[in-house]
């Protein structure tokens, strides 16, 4: 990527540079770090109201710490809604989409990236043009079609619809398109099948993007509201997104236990961000950056 | 061009590598925007099964209805709030964490945090935030000596609150977007500025801004097509209320589909949606792209 060979290429000019004083480094720090909780300060806000009690809560000025700090929300979350199956729920379905995408993907930017066959542009050209359909003006027929096929309330209703992905297959053909075609050559005259080829070359030496394509599957599927909202309305079939909602919808709102089922919801997003970064940023900005 | 027994032969092998992809493309995008156009000229029953032709009256129950006016008014508003601010958020969080210092990565990584945070679980958390008793948003607004508002009882503010939740969704995306822009401009351009005597604002204005400007015209389309296609925020923060105040297109077309189970309507309202989104896109590609600054 043309940005990150720029940095590259100018780190030693700068370094020598300018040296900022250590008042103004100072300040910096400061600056960075107010503004850093402030942005994440409703997470963090989250997370200390989990371990309030509601009376805690009630008091006023509202509290920003935990009087008296109890893991009890978290206990109630269990006796309250069926969060554990909610999550496996949400596990089954983000990782079937994640297996499906990165199958369906990888194959069908194989044949955008190596294969020779007329009509290859018009094909990848109706792939990108998925992206400019908003799922939401589909939604009307899709409900229709899985309730038809009997779907309803089902993991295959919660995954099927979602395991191609155009954005994957852009960003998985860009990857394949690296791959020296001397290699492709080579197998050739080995006498490599055209599949072969692909498993045992192409994917091995694609890890990076296959890794952008399935955190960035795992976290939108994971992340989903309407569709399950949708689509599920046995409990226990319910996602977590759609789950936890449910606690704010009881009579009168616990907000601590609200609060503990958000973190609980969100921490395996969040690990995923911290593990994934690099895989995140790579994804997100493939379109904006020219080159 | 003829097609040859060869061109057939390599269509073939091309086809059954795309053939996965394109099966689920066909079955859950292609056919079912096809039958929500069909779907808009229909009436339908509750069921959803198809009763009579209605030619285009859907169109003009659309057309004339104050409902749907205000949707797209809502629609605009929040739009109008939330991409600008978010973006110009983005870009001023974005420079400051384009510093060379030892440590900067747990900052980015604490600013960029919203990324994996969901409409959900961001919703919730904003809904206590709002909550006029126990929100914290009022307590510190009454210590700046400002009476907070009941954001989501109040038409005016509830829009509003809306779109903070929204913006503060958005905010990793635009800040991981922008900063990679950032760090794409090469510093000798800051030198020759910095020669020339620019500072501060200046430079802030005549050179960051225009060399982002790709990234700030990719984060317009993006931002503004994902609020077109916000659902959850409203859902868990004001149900479409107060009195419509919050009804965007997206939840007209919910609330007529799945709660009154008009679906010829409901399609009608989904055809609007696809039209808009496509039709900003195209036409912020053609205008918006001739103020950018490509390198």
């Amino acid at each position: 990527m043309s940005a990150r060979a720029a940095a590259i290429g100018r780190t030693d000019t700068v370094a020598m540079r300018r040296r900022p004083l250590p008042v103004r480094k100072a300040g910096s720090y400061l600056l960075l770090a107010v503004v850093s909780v402030l942005v994440a300060f409703p997470l963090l806000l989250a997370l200390s109201y989990s371990f309030m009690t509601e009376s805690d809560i009630a008091t006023f000025p509202p509290p920003v710490l935990p009087p008296h700090p109890s893991l009890d929300n978290y206990g109630k979350v269990f006796g309250t809604i069926p969060i554990g199956r909610y999550l496996l729920n949400s596990f089954v379905v983000s990782s079937a989409v994640v297996i499906g995408q990165l199958v369906t993907a990888s194959l069908a930017a194989y044949a955008f990236s190596f294969l020779v066959f007329r009509g290859r542009q018009v094909l990848f050209f109706l792939f990108l043009s998925t992206l400019m359909i908003p799922w939401e003006a589909t939604i009307i027929p899709n409900y229709m079609t899985i309730r038809s096929l009997g779907w309803l309330d089902t993991y295959q209703g919660l995954a099927v619809p979602f395991l191609a992905t155009a954005f994957g297959t852009f960003l998985l053909r860009q990857s394949f398109m690296q791959i020296p075609r001397e290699l492709w050559d080579a197998a050739r005259i080995d006498g490599s099948t055209t599949f072969r080829f692909l498993r045992e070359v192409v994917i091995p030496l694609s890890r990076p993007a296959l890794g952008t394509v399935a955190i960035y599957g795992f976290l939108s599927t994971y992340n989903q509201y309407f569709w399950p909202l949708l689509i599920t309305n046995e409990t226990l079939m319910r996602t977590t997104q759609v789950g936890i909602a449910q606690l704010r919808f009881e009579e009168s709102t616990r907000w601590g236990l609200v609060m503990a089922g958000v973190i609980m919801v969100a921490v395996p997003t969040l690990a995923l961000l911290v593990l994934g970064q690099r895989q995140l940023i790579r994804g997100l900005t493939a379109g904006a950056v020219k080159g | 061009m003829r097609w040859t027994a060869r061109d057939l032969r390599s269509l073939a092998v091309g086809l059954a590598y795309l053939a996965p992809a394109l099966l689920i493309f066909v079955v859950f995008v292609f056919i079912p925007l096809g039958r929500t156009f069909y779907l808009s000229f229909y009436n339908t029953r509750s069921t959803g099964l198809v009763t009579s032709f209605n030619g285009i009256d859907h169109y003009i129950d659309l057309i004339t209805s104050q409902t749907f006016r205000s949707s797209l008014l809502a629609t605009g508003l929040f739009a109008s709030y939330a991409v600008p601010i978010g973006i110009a958020l983005g870009l001023v969080l974005a420079v400051l964490l384009n510093q060379r210092l030892r440590g900067i990565s747990v900052f980015r990584t604490m600013m960029a945090s919203t990324i994996a945070i969901s409409a959900a679980v961001g919703s919730l958390i904003w809904l206590l935030l709002f909550n006029p008793s126990l929100g914290l948003l009022n307590y510190v607004l009454s210590l700046v000596g400002v009476r907070g508002p009941e954001w989501l009882i109040q038409p005016a503010t509830a829009i509003i609150a809306v779109s903070i939740t929204t913006i503060w969704l958005t905010l990793g995306t635009n800040i991981i977007v922008l900063l990679a822009g950032l760090q794409g401009i090469p510093e000798e351009i800051y030198e020759a500025a910095r020669l020339d005597g620019a500072r501060g604002a200046r430079m802030f204005t005549r050179i960051t801004v225009p060399m982002v400007s790709p990234s700030l015209f990719f984060l317009l389309v993006v931002d503004t097509v994902a609020v077109l296609q916000a659902f959850t925020q409203i859902h868990l923060l004001t149900r479409g209320g107060p009195v419509d105040a919050t009804r965007t297109l997206v939840y007209s077309i919910y609330l007529d589909a799945f709660q009154n189970f008009q679906f010829g309507f409901a399609s009608a309202e989904s055809v609007v949606l696809f039209v808009l989104i496509m039709a900003l896109t195209i036409i912020q590609f053609r205008f918006v792209e001739r103020l950018v600054h490509y390198q």
